[in-house]
């Protein structure tokens, strides 16, 4: 989701194979730089996989450009990546969040599992519960808030489309973005 | 593994193929792919041509994007609508363009728009329709003012108006009933924007605005958001939650500095 010059991003921690739960705290945001992070949901080992595939773009970019990546950039490294696989796809939906490395001018953006980008303005949402989460968002969200009510608006509609999702939830984690610091929170949530 | 990642291998890696239909054989269903959905569409008149588009992207029956870009750019002198899965479209029109780029500064020519064209329904044919693209290509040449579609198996057709995608029906039934020779600019302009809006309104995969892309002689207009005929209405009232309504756990918080160029370190002394 979108802020006033933050971006927060926001997932649930539950691991499962179809109906059995295997972790209740496993991660699927990952940070890429100081003000990027990435969202993976899908396929567990196509989610690690891809963690260290974009880790390490991300840091050789890094090294031969002497630059520090910009989100638009790594949704663009995310997209090819994705797309080299058209035939034969990773499982993951990612989302890639974060701040303008010079201009910190906010970025959000989605990709479907063959890296169809959907650059949005407000908010996106991928994985299991995205129905309830569309709805959710499409509700809530409104345009400029501040870290703090961005905080609660994320995890409001995170929280209550994953309570209607039985597949979801067990714990989630939110991180706020802001030019001076990234705000992590693990929330209080439903573990049935 | 990084050799592998370092090298500029070109085309599709198959390497997942397999473990995905063992995966799909034991139950775990691919997520779905984004499609356009779409209505696009394009005439010629007296002076170039228009292309037109709807921006609805889905993914299934949920509405994925309510506002992307349908219209992609091919090279100075030429765009193409795109229709079907939204990422092949994308890289299709995408690669092409490059091709064209390259092509033109090894020519010093202005691109042809049989050349991408041709190019387009060569790799489209080569793919046997699974790469589903569904085009529709315009541009103005030194030959004049082309107009095409490209099917994703890659047959072509040359016409004067066409329509693809979800919404073409809709489409070509206003263009069937009003297109003639030799029109005016904003006549021509103003017919697209019907066509995709009977797309927009009558078929379930379009929707939301109308972006218009005016191709003349050495002249192009992109009108992204020509029309907006379905713009959301403010909210009557605020649903901001209170501060501390989200209960927390843990809280951790991780403190950046800025460091500009000249004031990195301090290495006078």
């Amino acid at each position: 989701m979108v802020g006033k010059n933050c971006v927060a991003i926001a997932s649930d921690t539950r691991l499962g194979a179809q109906a059995m739960t295997v972790d209740m705290n496993f991660p699927k945001i990952f940070p890429m730089t100081d003000h990027t992070m990435i969202g993976l949901a899908g396929l567990a080992t196509d989610v690690l996989t891809l963690r260290d595939q974009f880790k390490y773009k991300v840091k050789m970019y890094h090294l031969k450009e002497d630059r520090v990546m910009a989100p638009r950039t790594l949704a663009h490294v995310v997209s090819s990546t994705l797309y080299e696989k058209r035939f034969g796809p990773y499982f993951v939906e990612p989302i890639v969040a974060g701040l303008d490395p010079r201009t910190h001018e906010p970025f959000i953006c989605c990709t479907d599992t063959i890296g169809c980008i959907d650059f949005a303005k407000d908010f996106v949402v991928v994985g299991n519960a995205t129905e309830n989460l569309y709805g959710m968002c499409e509700g809530l969200w409104e345009p400029n808030l501040e870290p703090e009510d961005l905080f609660e608006t994320i995890s409001q509609a995170l929280l209550n489309a994953v309570d209607r999702n039985a597949l979801a939830g067990w714990g989630a984690v939110v991180h706020v973005i802001t030019p001076e610091r990234v705000i992590t929170r693990n929330l209080k949530a439903r573990c049935d | 593994m990084s050799a592998r990642i370092d090298q500029t291998a070109t085309g599709f890696d198959f390497g997942l193929a397999k473990r995905n239909a063992s995966l799909e054989a034991s139950g775990v269903k691919a997520p779905n792919a984004t499609k356009t959905g779409t209505t696009i569409v394009g005439l010629i008149f007296k002076d170039g041509l228009v292309l037109g588009a709807d921006t609805r992207a889905t993914a299934g029956s949920i509405v994925a994007d309510k506002n992307c870009e349908k219209i992609h750019y091919i090279a100075p002198n030429m765009y193409c609508c795109g229709a079907g899965t939204a990422a092949d479209t994308e890289y299709t029109t995408n690669m092409i363009s490059s091709q064209m780029a390259l092509h033109n500064m090894s020519t010093g020519r202005e691109s042809r728009v049989v050349t991408a064209m041709t190019l387009l329904k060569q790799y489209l044919f080569r793919y046997q329709g699974h790469i589903s693209a569904a085009l529709v290509l315009g541009g103005y040449d030194v030959t004049g003012p082309h107009l095409y579609t490209i099917y994703p198996h890659g047959s072509t057709d040359k016409l004067p108006y066409v329509t693809m995608g979800s919404g073409s029906l809709a489409a070509m039934s206003v263009f069937e009933s009003r297109w003639r020779p030799d029109m005016e600019r904003q006549e021509a302009i103003d017919m697209v924007k019907d066509a995709i809006e009977a797309g927009i309104f009558n078929d379930l995969g379009s929707g939301s605005n109308v972006d218009v892309c005016v191709i003349e002689k050495g002249k192009v207009d992109y009108l992204r958001n020509y029309a907006k005929p379905n713009e959301r209405v403010q909210k009557e009232q605020s649903y901001k939650f209170a501060r501390g309504t989200t209960a927390v756990i843990k809280t951790s918080i991780r403190d950046l500095v800025t460091v500009t160029e000249d004031t990195a370190m301090d290495i006078t002394a």
